[in-house]
C-alpha cells in the first residue's frame, strides 16, 4: 500500500482525482437509481390508486347486486395477458366481499372465487388481516409482504356509507426489475460517458499541477552539491500556495546564489590579499639589498680605471637591477600619496594619453563621463585605474571594436565613483575570471600580467570593489569608490 | 398510463330509464308505431342473444339483405337480455323479433310464432352442461353439487329453465343446489366463465357453442361437454300480434325462401343455420312442460 503513497505527484494526482471522480459518480448514481426506483414504485401506487378507485366505484354496484359476471368483466378489463408488460400493469384484481372471501377475481383460477383470504396463501392472508385491522384510514393500503414478489394496493368498495367490501390490485415486482435494470445501464452509460470526458480533463489538470511540483523536487534534490537554478516563470503563473511555494523558491535561490557569490568573492579577496602580502613582503626583502646593490654598482661605474667590457657588463648589471626594481615597485602598489582631488583636467589627460594605442588599433571609443569640477577622490591613483582599465580594453577588443567608458557618481549612491569600461573582445571564461586580479595573469601574449593586479591593489586600499563580468558579448569592468569614509553599497556589481 | 381503465360500464341504469320512459310514453308510442307499419316504414326487428348476436358485420349483412327483399327499411334493435326485447315486445316497440322458446311461451298473448330456423335440418336444439376441460371426473349435473355455476339468462331455455328442471329431476331443489349462481346475460359468455375458470359449470345452448366452436375454437376448446339435454324447439322467430297479416305473411315468406337466394345462402352459411320452416307451437310442449313443472305456466 505504501508504494501508492511514494507515487509520484506526476501520477498521484490524476490517480486520486479519477478515483474521487468516479467514486462520486458511483454515490450519486446509486442515490439515482435509488430514487428512481422509488419513484417508479411511487408511480405504480399513483397508478394503482387512480385504477383502483374507477374499478371499486364501477364494481360497487356489481357487488350490491350480486351481478358476478359484470363485475368479473369489469375487473378482467385492465388485465393484459400478451400486450408487452410495464411495472404500472396490474397483474390481477380481487374484488373481497363483506365476509372477507373473493367476490370475484380476475384470475378464477388461481384466486377463485368465495375462497377465503387465508386460504389463498400467506400474502393474501397477511393482506387480510391488514385490512381487518380496525382504525385503518389511511387509503390506499399499500402492502409489501416479506419475501413476496408482489405488491399489493386495497382500496375499499363504497356505497354511499355502506362499505362492501375491498378491492386488491396486485403488481408483480418481477416486471419492475427488467425496468430498473435498463434504468441502471442507461445510468452506467451515461456515468461512463462522464468519466470519458472528466478523466482525460482531470488528467491533464493533475499533471499540468503536479509538473512544476516535480521540477522544483528535482531541483531541490541537487540542492547540497549546487546551487539549484530558478524556476522558468511562466511554469506556474498563479498566486495559490502552490505559486507563493515557488516564489519562495526563486527567492531562496537568489539569496543562495549571493552567498555563494559572497563566498567566492571573499575567498578570491583574501587569497588576492594573502598575494598582497606575500608580494609586499618579498619586495621589500629585495628593495633593501637592492638599493645597496644599486649604490654599488653607481659607485663603481663612477671610477676611471674600467675597461671597456666591465663598463659593459655593469650596464648589463644596471639595466637588469632596474628592471628589478620597476617590477618590485610596480608590486609594491603604494597608495599613500599626496591626495590631490579628481578634476575634469585628469579625465582629459587619460583621454589623450590612451589616443595613440586607440589610433592605432582603430579602437571606436565611446566616453561619456558626468564629472563634476571636482571629485574628492585621489586623482593620480583614479588616473592610474582608468589608464589600466582603458588600455587593457583597448587591447582586448577586437581591431577595429569598441570600448566604452563611463564616469560619474554612482546612481544610487551619491557618495561613490563609479567607473564602467566595456570592451567587444573575447568574453571571459569562468577559469579567467576566478583568477582575473592575480600577479602574472595575464591570457595576452606580451602582457606582463600586473595592470589587473595594480589595479586591483589600488581599488581595495582606497576602501573601493572592482569586479569583472560578461555582459552580452561584452566584458565590463566595474569600479565603485568611495567619497570619504563611507564604503561604497557592494550589492551590486 | 394506465391501460384499461376505460372500462365498459353497465348499461343497466341507462337502459332503465330508458324502459321508465318508455311506458311513460308508452300510449302515444303505439299510436305512432302502427301508423309507421301502416304507412311501409321501417321494420323493426328484436335481435337476442339467441345467436351470437353481437357479429356486428354479419346483422349488417343480414339487416341489407332483409331490407332489400321486403323492400322496406329494417332497424334491427340488439339488446343483452331476454328481459329488455321482451318489455319492448310488451310495449310494441318492435314488430318482430328472434328470442329464445321459453321468452316465446312467456309472450304468448303478445306475439304470435313466425318461423322456427333448421338448425343441422331440423328445428330443434338441446342444452349442454359444460366444465373446463381441466375438470376431471365430473360426468353428470350430480357432480357439480356446491360448485359455482353459471346460468346464460333467466329467461333462456337452455341457459336456465333446462339446467334447474334437471336439477329438480335429480331430486334437489335448483336454489340449493350449487354453492353459487350468476348470470353472465349471453350464452357465449357462459363458456367464456367456464373456460377462464371463473364458473365450475355452465349450461349453454347447442346451437351457440357448436357455432363458436368454428368462431372461436380456442375459446371453445377449454370446455367440455359433460351431458346433453333433450331436444327442445329452437329459439323462433315471432312477430307482435300488432302486425297485420300481411306484413306477416310477407316476413314469413321472406324468411323461408332465405335460402332460395344466393345472398341468402350464404348468410345462413354464416349463421351455421340451414334455412327457416313455418312450424308450429306444438315444438314448444317440451319448455311448456317444464314451466309447469316450476308452476310457471
Amino acid at each position: 500500500m505504501r508504494w501508492l503513497f511514494n507515487l509520484s505527484f506526476r501520477h498521484k494526482i490524476p490517480l486520486w482525482t479519477s478515483f474521487l471522480i468516479a467514486f462520486s459518480i458511483f454515490v450519486v448514481g446509486a442515490a439515482l437509481m435509488t430514487r428512481a426506483y422509488q419513484d417508479m414504485k411511487a408511480a405504480v401506487i399513483i397508478s394503482a390508486d387512480n385504477l383502483g378507485h374507477t374499478l371499486a366505484n364501477t364494481v360497487a354496484p356489481m357487488l350490491l347486486h350480486d351481478d358476478v359476471w359484470r363485475a368479473f368483466e369489469i375487473v378482467r378489463s385492465p388485465i393484459r395477458a400478451d400486450s408487452a408488460r410495464s411495472p404500472a400493469q396490474v397483474d390481477a384484481v380481487v374484488v373481497f366481499g363483506r365476509d372477507r372471501r373473493v367476490f370475484v377475481s380476475s384470475h378464477p383460477e388461481s384466486l377463485p372465487m368465495l375462497s377465503e383470504a387465508a386460504a389463498l396463501g400467506a400474502d393474501w392472508q397477511a393482506l387480510a388481516a391488514r385490512l381487518a385491522s380496525p382504525g385503518l384510514v389511511a387509503w390506499p393500503l399499500v402492502i409489501e409482504p416479506e419475501g413476496s414478489s408482489y405488491l399489493y394496493i386495497a382500496l375499499p368498495i363504497t356505497d354511499k356509507d355502506a362499505q362492501l367490501g375491498h378491492l386488491v390490485l396486485r403488481y408483480a415486482k418481477s416486471v419492475f426489475h427488467p425496468w430498473f435494470v435498463a434504468t441502471i445501464w442507461q445510468g452506467l452509460g451515461l456515468g461512463l460517458l462522464v468519466l470519458a470526458v472528466l478523466i482525460p480533463i482531470n488528467w491533464y489538470w493533475g499533471s499540468r499541477m503536479a509538473s512544476p511540483l516535480v521540477d522544483l523536487a528535482q531541483r531541490m534534490g541537487t540542492m547540497p552539491r549546487q546551487v539549484p537554478e530558478p524556476l522558468p516563470p511562466e511554469i506556474y503563473p498563479y498566486a495559490d500556495e502552490l505559486g507563493q511555494l515557488f516564489q519562495a523558491y526563486d527567492r531562496m535561490v537568489l539569496a543562495l546564489r549571493e552567498k555563494a557569490a559572497l563566498e567566492n568573492e571573499v575567498v578570491r579577496s583574501e587569497r588576492l590579499a594573502a598575494i598582497g602580502q606575500l608580494t609586499a613582503g618579498i619586495a621589500h626583502e629585495i628593495n633593501n639589498p637592492l638599493a645597496g646593490l644599486i649604490t654599488a654598482v653607481d659607485t663603481l661605474k663612477l671610477r676611471r680605471d674600467l675597461d671597456a667590457k666591465a663598463l659593459r657588463h655593469l650596464d648589463l648589471i644596471d639595466r637588469g637591477l632596474m628592471q628589478i626594481r620597476d617590477t618590485v615597485a610596480a608590486l609594491l602598489v603604494q597608495t599613500r600619496v599626496q591626495a590631490r582631488p579628481l578634476s575634469q583636467h585628469d579625465l582629459d589627460d587619460v583621454r589623450t594619453l590612451i589616443q595613440p594605442q586607440v589610433a592605432k588599433r582603430r579602437i571606436t571609443l565611446d566616453w561619456s563621463d558626468t564629472m563634476p569640477a571636482e571629485l574628492p577622490a585621489p586623482a593620480s591613483l583614479v588616473r592610474q585605474i582608468l589608464i589600466n582599465l582603458l588600455l587593457n580594453a583597448v587591447q582586448a577588443a577586437a581591431e577595429g571594436g569598441q570600448v566604452s567608458l563611463w564616469l560619474g557618481r554612482k546612481a544610487d549612491s551619491e557618495t561613490c565613483l563609479s567607473i564602467v569600461v566595456r570592451n567587444d573582445g573575447t568574453l571571459l571564461s569562468n577559469e579567467q575570471l576566478a583568477h582575473l586580479f592575480e600577479p602574472f595573469a595575464s591570457t595576452r601574449p606580451g602582457g606582463h600580467g600586473l595592470g589587473l593586479w595594480v589595479t586591483y591593489q589600488i581599488v581595495t586600499q582606497l576602501n573601493g570593489r572592482i569586479t569583472a563580468r560578461n555582459v552580452g558579448d561584452h566584458v565590463e569592468f566595474v569600479v565603485n569608490l568611495p567619497l570619504g569614509d563611507t564604503p561604497c553599497n557592494t550589492a551590486s556589481a | 398510463m394506465i391501460e384499461g381503465t376505460q372500462l365498459a360500464l353497465p348499461n343497466r341504469n341507462r337502459r332503465r330509464w330508458l324502459i321508465d320512459s318508455a311506458c311513460l310514453a308508452a300510449a302515444g308510442m303505439i299510436g305512432l308505431s302502427r301508423k309507421a307499419a301502416a304507412a311501409g316504414k321501417k321494420i323493426r326487428v328484436g335481435m337476442t342473444p339467441a345467436f351470437l348476436h353481437d357479429q356486428h358485420s354479419l346483422l349488417g349483412e343480414w339487416r341489407d339483405f332483409m331490407a332489400d327483399s321486403l323492400k322496406r327499411p329494417v332497424e334491427f334493435v340488439q339488446r343483452d337480455s331476454y328481459r329488455e326485447t321482451m318489455d319492448l315486445l310488451r310495449l310494441d316497440k318492435l314488430e318482430f323479433a328472434w328470442v329464445c322458446d321459453y321468452p316465446y311461451l312467456h309472450l304468448k298473448d303478445t306475439v304470435r310464432l313466425l318461423a322456427v330456423p333448421l338448425y343441422q335440418g331440423r328445428p330443434h336444439y338441446r342444452s349442454y352442461l359444460i366444465v373446463h376441460k381441466d375438470a376431471a371426473g365430473i360426468r353428470s349435473m350430480a357432480d357439480l353439487q356446491d360448485s359455482v355455476f353459471a346460468y346464460a339468462d333467466p329467461y333462456s331455455n337452455t341457459g336456465y329453465l333446462a339446467p334447474r328442471y334437471e336439477i329438480r329431476q335429480l331430486g334437489r331443489d335448483p336454489a340449493s343446489f350449487f354453492r353459487k349462481t350468476f348470470f353472465t346475460w349471453s350464452h357465449r359468455k357462459v363458456v367464456e366463465a367456464v373456460a377462464s375458470g371463473l364458473a365450475r359449470g355452465g349450461a349453454v345452448d347447442s346451437y351457440i357453442w357448436e357455432t363458436l366452436a368454428h368462431v372461436e375454437p380456442a375459446l371453445v376448446k377449454r370446455t367440455r361437454m359433460v351431458s346433453r339435454s333433450p331436444e327442445y324447439g329452437f329459439p323462433p322467430f315471432v312477430a307482435h300480434r300488432s302486425v297485420a297479416p300481411a306484413e306477416f305473411r310477407q316476413m314469413q315468406e321472406h324468411l323461408l325462401g332465405t335460402g332460395s337466394s344466393e345472398a341468402g345462402r350464404r348468410l345462413l352459411a354464416r349463421l351455421y343455420l340451414d334455412g327457416f320452416t313455418a312450424g308450429t307451437p306444438a315444438l314448444y310442449d317440451g319448455v311448456a312442460q317444464m314451466m309447469r313443472a316450476f308452476g310457471e305456466a
